[in-house]
């Protein structure tokens, strides 16, 4: 099926592409179907709403700038979209790319989840307080880069 | 706006199910406990209000700098 994307303009996605969230997005409580696309910028993934072409969320997956990333999130929350165990479930932060883009930063305080059988997902909150809105994902880079160089 | 006046150790239920205690007050800061069933979720509302006004940042997302980044991360992962 084809859809209007915030990106890419009208493309060609999968039904399995799509990803309910009954609780939407906070801040778009009322806006819950979305399509998960690849990128063609790098490591990142784009949440497209369905009905709403200029609404598109940046995906990231936290472990490719922070070397010891841990989500930690609420047991109910797991629960919420129907799993039991982290390994069902698929986990990204949100991405915000300012007028400076080397400031592109990683909000790590509200994940999404992602059930992989049913695609159901869920944006939840944190319970690591280290985790903050805004992780300036190419100075974790550095700093993981830092880390690994002192190690050897 | 509903306003009660409750002493340490003395709640305030809403509904059947959520109780909302004060445990200490020191000062300006009040401890609160809140015994709700597991499905309601209770946050700092100035957390929840941070991760709204990040989403809100987030979905004005400028498209046109995404292709720059992917310039400096490639440039990163070379110098590795």
């Amino acid at each position: 099926m084809k859809i209007k994307t915030k990106p890419y303009g009208e493309i060609e996605v999968s039904e399995r592409q799509r990803i309910i969230f009954p609780e939407g997005i906070i801040g778009f409580e009322n806006i819950h179907q979305y399509f998960l696309i690849d990128s063609r910028e790098g490591p990142f993934y784009w949440l497209q709403a369905e009905e709403e072409p200029d609404l598109a969320f940046l995906l990231v997956n936290p472990r490719i700038f922070i070397e010891n990333y841990k989500l930690m999130v609420d047991k109910e929350d797991i629960k919420s979209i129907g799993v039991e165990h982290k390994k069902e479930m698929l986990d990204f932060a949100i991405v915000t790319v300012p007028e400076d883009p080397a400031k592109i930063s990683a909000n790590l305080m509200g994940p999404i989840i992602i059930n992989k059988k049913t695609r159901v997902g869920k944006q939840v909150i944190s319970k690591n307080n280290n985790y903050t809105v805004k992780h300036y994902i190419l100075e974790e880079m550095k700093k993981t880069k830092e880390k690994l160089v002192e190690s050897r | 706006m509903l306003v009660l006046t409750r002493k340490v150790n003395e709640s305030i239920m809403i509904g059947d199910d959520i109780e909302i205690t004060v445990v200490e007050i020191k000062g300006d800061h009040v401890k609160l406990g809140i015994t709700a069933p597991r499905n309601i979720s209770i946050h700092r509302k100035e957390v929840y209000l941070a991760i709204q006004k990040e989403n809100i940042i987030a979905s004005r997302a400028d498209i046109g700098k995404l292709s720059e980044i992917k310039d400096i991360i490639d440039r990163k992962e070379d110098k590795k």
